[in-house]
Parts: structure tokens; sequence; C-alpha cells
């Protein structure tokens, strides 16, 4: 079951709203579908991501794959523990394994997305 | 396998000794190097290993032994056509007379081999049906970059700037994707069709006027012939684009099926699958490429030429300004096509048609023997080509055994792995090519290993899961690798004697 | 039929387990409209008959010369031990380790190359290999791009010309430019890279500049500033690729010594045989801070379930098989097995055995250069050099022709390799290594002097079009035996 507070994007990503900051990471799904991470490039502080745009890329032993944001804003901290712990993006995907933090640009993107229930629904399709 | 069976070795720089070494060339004067400027002078000696002679071939040869080979035994890897190689063709490539041959000696003193590689372009145009050929590029990515220069420099030569894009079917080879990349080019991928060919129809609503070329491999990576591709080929034409096909699947096709004559405008050829040349470990290789009329001018200089009086020379400097120019130093990988040609030589025409004959029909009967055994899924039952996909699907799901399992649970049997999870577009797919040169025992024991593996992912899958068991070494911790790269051996400090003079 | 192992019964008991009687049958799927005329080809040949058309026309190549070429390719002694070694079937017929646990002669042979390449050029991460030295420098050239995130690339003008066109080649496929830094005309610095042009060009404000790429030894063989050239990169925010010859790297300063950033090269050098042209060994190497950039198979150290030691190919999400469109590069298969043949070169010599063989060819080149002179040639250029130089020769075409004639390949005709280079129309580049030998140069020497002596003895009339100005430099004076 993935956490019923966050937000969901069909690309795999979550997010985590509090007060004008959101947590963006990859869900469970997408760390066992990438097996083992082992490198993740992240954005700078400072950096502008718009909502679906990719703002970085998930490297496994035998996978790449993108990073979509489910909504635009400025990034304000960078997990720094991925650099030398990317195995947490599978251990922990919806805590220690988060990814970028930004400041929300528009609260109304929220709604674009899915919710826990729809994104178990697309999940359990695939 | 020695008597005593594979070992671990430490690395050179372990079996390294300050003073152990051997006398192999004579030592200059001592005041040698006095003449170079102290700037440019190294000043901390390389680190290389010391060892003598002795304990250097030790190392060689036990590391040797730990590697599987074609002359060890089969390798039904699908795409890879590992077929024997010859030995006719190492005795051939280390002829003083090719081996030594500088890459610049003045054409009078190359005859020999300016009059190999013009042949052998002869040869490789009558194979493919088309007008022209490069020897130069060094594999068949080489090959494919050339092809797709070739390719954008015609449109342009046309004013036709807009065509920026290449389409490939989702099941090519990532090598195709990335060609079109470095050649500045947009890829689009396209979906097959359901019975695991190219979608005729998607591909004709995909063709435009931005449309540069399609990259096809005929057969397709799932061993299919491609029915329709001569309707793909004039749609492609109609649209004002060119067509590529990749060769790596030419072991299916000799003297059957003729690219150029069908209608494509170019194809590279691999040396190392279809033609024998060895794979030495991951290279070298060879990636000729055979051009029609339209892209003869921009092949890559020089060209080998043949004389009026029936010498040959190469083509000189600016000669031919409509070339794309150069791909690599010198002419080509001159040794590994001395090799090709010695194949070719040896087979002629009927001897390739039999190659195709064999590889196609040993292909089915191992598609028939895992079908009628019904351990596996054959997600395309029909007439295959010189390959085959089965997928572990079922397998899966029934007892979480995956192909990956399967493929190292195959080492223990002595047999290498098939190529696995490609294409990307099948499941758990496994793709088979048993090529023409493995004699039916093997093909049938081949075939009873794998039913025997999807047996025991039933009643012992542990034991599947956690293969291979008798390789040197179990299965490598590739995360730990990749998270923390440890890419050269780094040696002490300080360890370092004077040279003896 | 040649290798294949099926007889007419096997292919019977195929056909049966098929419910076919022919193999036509399987390929039916081929369109009648589609398939092939026949091919029209020789007969097979047996393989007594193959050998003895191989030989014929191995005979017909000349590999007997005394031989002064070198310009980019180079002729060096090989222990016996390396080609034997090379012979064994387990490394040259396995294919590329993609099952590492029945690959781990081949992945620790290459994780020993990248190590011994390391030492070499003093960087930390080596490539598996790539083509050839062109490539693995076109190659470079594109990393800069992609690190810096520019797209304008300054090559020296005394690069190899083959690598400058393939760069060519490379950079107008992908829609970057390339710029070449003209050489120092004449005085001391002369056929080296002009550092103030190179500086001008840096400080041109529209075109940030990604990498600048610089050969030591340079193809006429001399030594270029490395040090002050990477500064120069590095001030202007450019990085810095060494072109490089690893055996000179036993006795010159390698690329991670000067600071640069990406070292690429022709590993022919260690030990492969010339094979006109060939398969060769194209090094690339770079920082670690680079290493995600750097195209191409990378073997690493790891352990296996138990603990033990072993060799895996990694970071392949860098390659076209994972990152297709996104890869850095398209290339898979590379140059392995001569890796391979490199490495055990290295070990078979040693340390102390590749210094020699700089040190006997600096030597012997010594040698040629007072030979020459006393002939009455001499160099076109006053820097320093390693084993390999430029020489004045006036009608230096002709005078190459007649030495062919006389058995001595003497050099490189520079006219004819770089016709658009000023003041090299009468001028040979010539080489020395271990194998030359005293003989060779004396031969050379006399043979030369006694050309030119007949040259200008039958000078032309003044006017004609062979008759060379002032540039041809003193008339030679007679030799005596």
């Amino acid at each position: 079951m993935v956490p019923p507070d966050l937000r969901y994007t069909k690309d795999h990503e979550w997010v985590r709203v509090e007060g004008d900051t959101a947590t963006i990471g990859v869900t469970d799904f997408a760390a066992s579908q990438l097996g083992d991470v082992v490198f993740v490039d992240l954005p700078a502080v400072g950096k502008a991501v718009e909502q679906f745009a990719t703002f970085g890329v998930v490297e496994s032993v035998k996978a790449v794959s993108d990073l979509y944001a489910p909504v635009a804003g400025e990034v304000v901290e960078v997990n720094a523990d991925l650099g030398s712990k990317p195995e947490l993006v599978n251990s922990d995907p919806f805590g220690d394994g988060w990814m970028i933090r930004v400041k929300v640009g528009d609260a109304g993107q929220l709604g674009e997305l899915l919710d826990a229930a729809a994104y178990e629904k697309l999940t359990a399709e695939a | 396998m020695s008597a005593s069976g594979p070992r671990l070795q430490p690395t050179l720089f372990e079996l390294s000794k300050p003073g152990r070494g051997s006398d192999k060339v004579p030592h200059p004067p001592a005041d040698a190097l006095d003449r170079l400027p102290a700037e440019h002078r190294r000043e901390h000696p390389a680190g290389l290993p010391e060892v003598n002679e002795p304990e250097a071939v030790r190392h060689y040869v036990n590391l040797s032994q730990m590697n599987h080979a074609v002359d060890t035994g089969f390798y039904p890897l699908g795409s890879c056509t590992m077929k024997w190689n010859p030995k006719v063709n190492e005795w051939a490539a280390r002829q003083p007379g090719f081996a030594q041959l500088h890459p610049l000696a003045p054409d009078a003193i190359a005859q020999g081999t300016l009059q190999l590689l013009w042949e052998l372009e002869q040869i490789l145009i009558e194979i493919s049906g088309m007008r022209a050929v490069t020897l130069q590029p060094a594999a068949g990515a080489h090959g494919e970059l050339t092809g797709i220069l070739m390719i954008r420099e015609y449109h342009r030569s046309r004013g036709d700037m807009e065509r920026t894009d290449v389409l490939v079917p989702d099941s090519a080879h990532g090598t195709n994707p990335a060609t079109a990349t470095m050649a500045g080019l947009r890829t689009i991928t396209i979906k097959a069709a359901p019975n695991g060919r190219t979608d005729l129809e998607a591909f004709r609503a995909a063709l435009g006027p931005h449309t540069a070329a399609v990259m096809i491999t005929n057969p397709s990576t799932m061993g299919l012939f491609e029915s329709e591709v001569g309707e793909l080929l004039e749609a492609v034409h109609a649209a004002g684009a060119l067509a590529y096909m990749d060769g790596a699947n030419l072991n299916a096709i000799l003297g059957r099926f003729k690219p150029g004559e069908a209608g494509f405008d170019v194809m590279h050829i691999n040396t190392h699958k279809t033609f024998s040349t060895p794979h030495g470990g991951g290279g070298p290789g060879a990636g000729p490429v055979a051009v029609g009329e339209k892209l003869e001018p921009f092949l890559p200089a020089p060209r080998v030429l043949r004389e009026a009086d029936g010498s040959f020379r190469l083509e000189r400097v600016g000669e031919r300004p409509t070339s794309i120019g150069r791909m690599r130093s010198f002419v080509g990988s001159t040794g590994v096509l001395v090799r090709a040609y010695a194949y070719l030589r040896t087979h002629g025409a009927s001897g390739l048609a039999e190659i195709t004959d064999d590889a196609v029909l040993a292909a089915n009967y191992l598609k028939q023997r895992l079908a009628d055994s019904g351990a596996y899924d054959i997600p395309f039952p029909g007439v295959c080509k010189h390959e085959f996909i089965a997928s572990a699907t079922s397998i899966k799901k029934k007892t979480g055994v995956r192909t990956l399992d399967i493929a190292k649970r195959l080492l223990d049997h002595g047999f290498h792995a098939p190529t696995v999870y490609f294409p990307l577009t099948v499941d758990e797919a496994m793709l088979i090519e048993p090529t023409e040169t493995e004699s039916i025992e093997t093909l049938d024991a081949f075939a009873d290993a794998l039913v025997a593996i999807a047996r025991e992912a039933e009643s012992d899958p542990e034991i599947v899961r956690t293969a291979p068991h008798s390789a040197p070494v179990k299965r490598l911790d590739e995360a730990g690798a990749a998270r923390n790269p440890n890419l050269r051996w780094r040696p002490a400090v300080g360890d370092w004697t004077p040279c003896p003079d | 039929m040649a290798y294949g192992p099926h007889t007419p019964a096997d292919r019977q008991r195929m056909l049966a387990a098929l419910r076919m009687d022919s193999v036509d049958q399987l390929f039916a799927d081929i369109p009648e409209r589609l398939r092939s005329s026949p091919l029209r080809l020789d007969p097979p040949e047996p393989e007594q008959l193959l050998m003895r058309r191989l030989g014929g026309l191995a005979s017909r190549n000349r590999v007997d010369l005394a031989a002064f070429l070198g310009a980019g390719a180079y002729r060096h002694f090989s222990p016996p031990m390396v080609d034997q070694i090379l012979l064994r079937g387990e490394w040259y017929t396995a294919y590329t380790p993609y099952q590492p646990e029945v690959s781990q002669g081949t992945l620790q042979s290459i994780y020993e190359y990248e190590s011994l390449i390391a030492e070499l050029v003093g960087l930390d991460v080596v490539s598996a290999s790539h083509y050839d030295g062109a490539a693995a420098t076109a190659e470079a050239a594109l990393m800069t791009c992609r690190a810096t995130g520019r797209g304008h690339v300054l090559v020296s003008r005394a690069v190899h010309p083959h690598y400058r066109e393939v760069l060519r080649t490379y950079f107008h496929g992908a829609g970057l430019q390339l710029e070449e830094i003209p050489l120092v005309a004449d005085g001391p610095r002369g056929g080296t890279t002009d550092l103030a042009e190179l500086e001008r060009r840096l400080a041109d404000a529209d075109s940030p500049v990604a990498g600048v790429v610089v050969a030591q030894p340079n193809f006429y063989g001399l030594l270029e500033p490395m040090r002050e050239a990477s500064n120069l990169a590095h001030a202007a925010g450019a990085l810095f690729v060494a072109v490089v010859e690893p055996v000179s790297l036993a006795v010159l300063a390698p690329p991670g010594a000067y600071g640069a950033d990406i070292a690429a090269g022709e590993g022919q050098a260690l030990g492969i045989p010339a094979q006109y042209g060939g398969p060769y060994l194209g090094i690339l190497a770079c920082t670690e801070q680079l290493v995600r950039q750097i195209p191409g198979r990378l073997v690493g150290m790891t352990t296996d379930v138990d603990g033990k030691r072993a060799y895996v190919m990694t970071l392949q999400a860098r390659e076209q098989h994972i990152r297709r469109e996104k890869a850095a590069s398209n290339i898979c298969t590379n140059q392995t097995l001569l890796a391979l043949a490199a490495s055990v070169w290295l070990a078979s010599l040693g340390p102390h055995g590749l210094r020699d063989v700089a040190a006997l060819g600096a030597a012997r080149a010594a040698e040629l250069e007072a030979a020459l002179a006393s002939v009455g040639v001499a160099r076109v250029h006053a820097g320093a050099y390693l084993n390999e130089f430029a020489v004045r020769v006036p009608n230096a075409p002709a005078v190459h022709r007649e030495l062919l004639d006389r058995g001595v390949l003497a050099g490189l005709v520079l006219a004819e390799a770089v016709p658009d280079e000023p003041g090299l129309a009468d001028a040979l580049l010539v080489c020395a290594t271990e194998v030359t030998t005293g003989d060779d140069i004396a031969n050379f020497a006399r043979e030369i002097g006694e050309v030119l002596n007949d040259q200008a003895r039958s000078e032309p009339a003044v006017g004609s079009p062979k008759a060379e100005p002032s540039s041809a430099g003193a008339r030679p004076e007679v030799a005596t035996a």
C-alpha cells in the first residue's frame, strides 16, 4: 500500500506537500522495476523545474530512467545522502530515499496528480 | 580446462617484484635521453608491473582458462552469430606480407593487400546486391554512423535541410538510436505489430518530409523475416527518405535476399558475426558498409581503386570532394578484413547459401524442440529465420524463476547463456541463435538442458536462482561495482627500482 | 562444407522434426518478388588452395625494406610470448563478457589493461578501448562538449591529419564547431602549436570553447608546450585533451602531470603489428570527475556472493544498449583483443624494457639525424623531438620514389599527407625505433646522398616547374662512400 497522504504521477514519482514546500521521490514500484539503484543525477539548488518535465535521471545496474517533476517550482534542497547511498531509493523510497524539495509555484497543480487509490490501480494494471 | 581447473589469479601488479623481469631488448646508451629538455621528461616512472616470462605466461594462460569461448563450447547468443572462427584465418592475417605492411606504405609496395581489399569489396557488393562498398568502419555501430552520415549528406546536397528524423522499430538494437543521435538526428520509435513484425501502417503514418531515414533490421531482432519490407521500402522512398538496413542478421539471408536488390539504399555488415572473424572478448570487428547509387558519391575516403592496367591504388587526399570524409585513421581494420576474405573465399557462392540454409534449419529445429517440450513460451511460433525468441514468462509466474536465473543455470551445463532481455519488447526474453556450425548433438543437448532447468524451476527453484554453481565465481555484486567503482589497480607509492644501466 | 557439421542424415532429422521435406519451405516468408538472384561468386576454395592464394597476395606486398616510416603507426619488437598467448582460443574466440561468471579471464585482463594505461597516462579512468586513436580523439572532443555544455572545440594543426579529418566528420555530423589552431611558422618553436593564437581564440567571446586538443609528440615528432596549453585552456573554462603516443610515455611527462582532463591516443605502438591500418587500439582516459561522460565499456573490480574478488563490466547505464538515443556514443564492439595484446606486451617488457624501447628509439633517431645531416639533409624544425622528425628534401616526392626503388622506405612525403600545411612542400617525415639498425641508417644516408647528388647534377633549367626556390635548402655535397 502506498502512503495515502501523497500524490503520484503516472511515471511513478510521489510528492508530499508541507506548506509551500514539496518533497519529491520515486515510488517503491519504480524502485523495484529499476532494480538496485546505483546513481541519482539531481539538479542544483536554485534550479527551476516545470511540471511533468524531467528534473533528473535515476540509474540502476541495468536501466536508466528520467525523473519527471510532479509539480513546478524552485529546487530548495537536494538529498545529499543519495550521493554516497543511492540504495536508499530501494530501501526507503518514500522516506530517506527522497530526492528533491521544491518551493511550489502553483498549488493547484496537485489536482492534476493521482491520489493513492488511483496510483494503486495504475500499478495493479501494469 | 586445465587438470587443476580454472584458478583465480592475482593481478599482474601483485605478481610484480622489483628486479624481476626479462631482458627482451638491448639497453640504450646512458645518454640517450639527455637531449630531451627537462620540462618534457617524466618525473615519476610509470608503476608498471615487473614480471618475468614464466610468471607472465602462467598468468595469462590461467586467466584464459576461466573464459568460455567458441573454442570451448556453444554460445547460443541471438543477434551475435557465434559461429566457428576458422584457424586458417589466423594463419592468413599473420602472414608477414599482410601483418607487417605499414598503413602509409606507397601503393606500389602494397599491391597484394590492395588487391585483397578490392576483391573483398566486389564479393560484398555481390552478396548485398549494392553498388559499392567501404571497408573503413571498425565495427557495426561504426558502419551505422557511416551510413547515416552519408544519408544526411545526401539530403543536404539536394538542399533538403529539414530531414531530421530517423524512424526505428521498438525492437531495434540500441546502437540504432544512439547512431542517430551521434549524427545529430532525432529518433522516432515505431511500435511493432502484434505479430512481431514492423507495423507498416505505423511507419507509413510516421513517414514525412522530416524523415531522413528508416533503420530496419531484416530479419528483425525477433528472428522474423519482414515480409512487407518491399512495401515499406516503397513508402520510404515515396516520402523522400532513404532506407538503412542493419545487417546484423545477414546470416539468415545469404543467397536468398539481397538488400540492395530489394531497395535498401545502404547497409552495414558485421564481419565478426556473419563472416566468422573472432570476437576477441569484445572486439575487434569490422563493419563494411555497402551502398546503392544514391550514396556512392558520399562514401568515406580514401576508396580503393583499380586502374586500367590492373594495378590498385588508394584515392588521393581531396580526390573526391563529395565524400563525407574519414571515419577513422588509415584504410580499415585490414587484419580483420583478411580473415573475412579468407572465409568468403573458402565458402564461395554454394558455401554461403549452405550456411544460411543450415543456420535457419538449426534455429527452427531448436525452436520446435522447445515448443514440443512445452517448457517455455514461444511468442512467435511460426517459421523463424536464424534465431527465435523463447520466454520464461510462464515459468516466472508459476515459480518465480526468471530468465536471468535460467541463463545462469545454463552456465552450469557448460553452455553460454543466450541473449537475454533483448529485444526489450518481449517479457523475460531469450533470443536463441544456434548458427550453422553447431552439431545436432549440441543442439539436442542444449534443448535438453533448457528443459531440465525448466523442470528444476519447479522442483528446486533455489538451485536455479542461485546459479551458477560451477563457474570460477558466483553471481557478482554488480550494484556495488557501480555504486563504488574500482576501475584501476592502485599500486603502493614508491615501488620502483632504478634502471640497471 | 567447410565448417558445418551437418550430414544429410542430420538435415533429414531436423526437417522431419519440422514435418517438412525441404529447407526451401523455411524461406516461404520471403515474397517471390524479393527473392534474390543467385550469388555470382567464385566456387568454394579448399584450404590448401586458399593458403596458396593468400600467400601469393601477401608476397606482392613488400615488407622487407629498411623502413623509416612512422606517422601514427610504429614498428616495435614484440617478444614471441605475446602472439603465442594471443593465439589461445580462450582469448580470441571469447565473446563480450556479458556473463561475467564465465568471462573472468577477459574481464580481469581488461581491468589490468585499464590499470596499466592509467599508470602510463596518469589519469584514473580508462575505457576498455575504442576503434583507434582517431576515433578516441573524436570521442574525447565530444566529451568536452558534453561536460561543459559548450559546442566549440579547438584542435592543433599538429594533431595527426587523419585524426583532424575524423574530428571534422564527427563534428559536422553532430552539428558542433571545430576550429584549427595554426602552428608557429619558424624559429625555435616552429612546427608546434601557436600558443598566442590559442590564447586569442580562447578569448573569442561569441563561442565559448569546450575543449582544446594538442598532441604530444605532435605529428611532426616535436614536443609541445603541454603545460602552457593546458593552463590556457583551463583559464578559459575549457577542458584539455592530450593526444598521446603510449611508448613515449615511458620517458615523457604524462597527461596527468600537466593537468590534462582527457587523454586519447593510438595503442598500436604497444607491440601491435602494422597490418596496413588495423585493427588498432583507441586509448581513452579521463579524470574521475568525468567518469560518467566517458563512452565505451568499463570493467571494475567487485566481489561475488561468496566474497571472492571478481571483475564485471560496470556503469553500463552509460552505454547504448541501455541509454539508447541518450547514450554518449553508439560504440558496442570495441578492440578488446588488442587491449589484451598491449597488456601482454607491456607485461613482457616491464617498465625498464619499455623505457629502453623509448630510449633506444631516441638514440637511433639522433643517429639518423646526424647521418642525414652529414649528406646535407637537415631537419625542417629546430625544437626537441623524441624519435621522429621532418627533414628538408628538394623534390621530396621524386626522391622518395627513387629511394623506394633502391630499397629504402624513406618516411612520409609531407606534401601528400598534409598538402595544406605551408612550408612542407619538400619535406619527409622520418622515424627510428629500437628495431632500426645502424646499417639501415648508414644505407639510408648513403642512398639519399646519391639520389640528391644525381638530382642536383641533372637540375632542370631555371623557370621550369620543377625548379624550387631557395626554400629547398643548401645543395647537398657529394657524398663520399
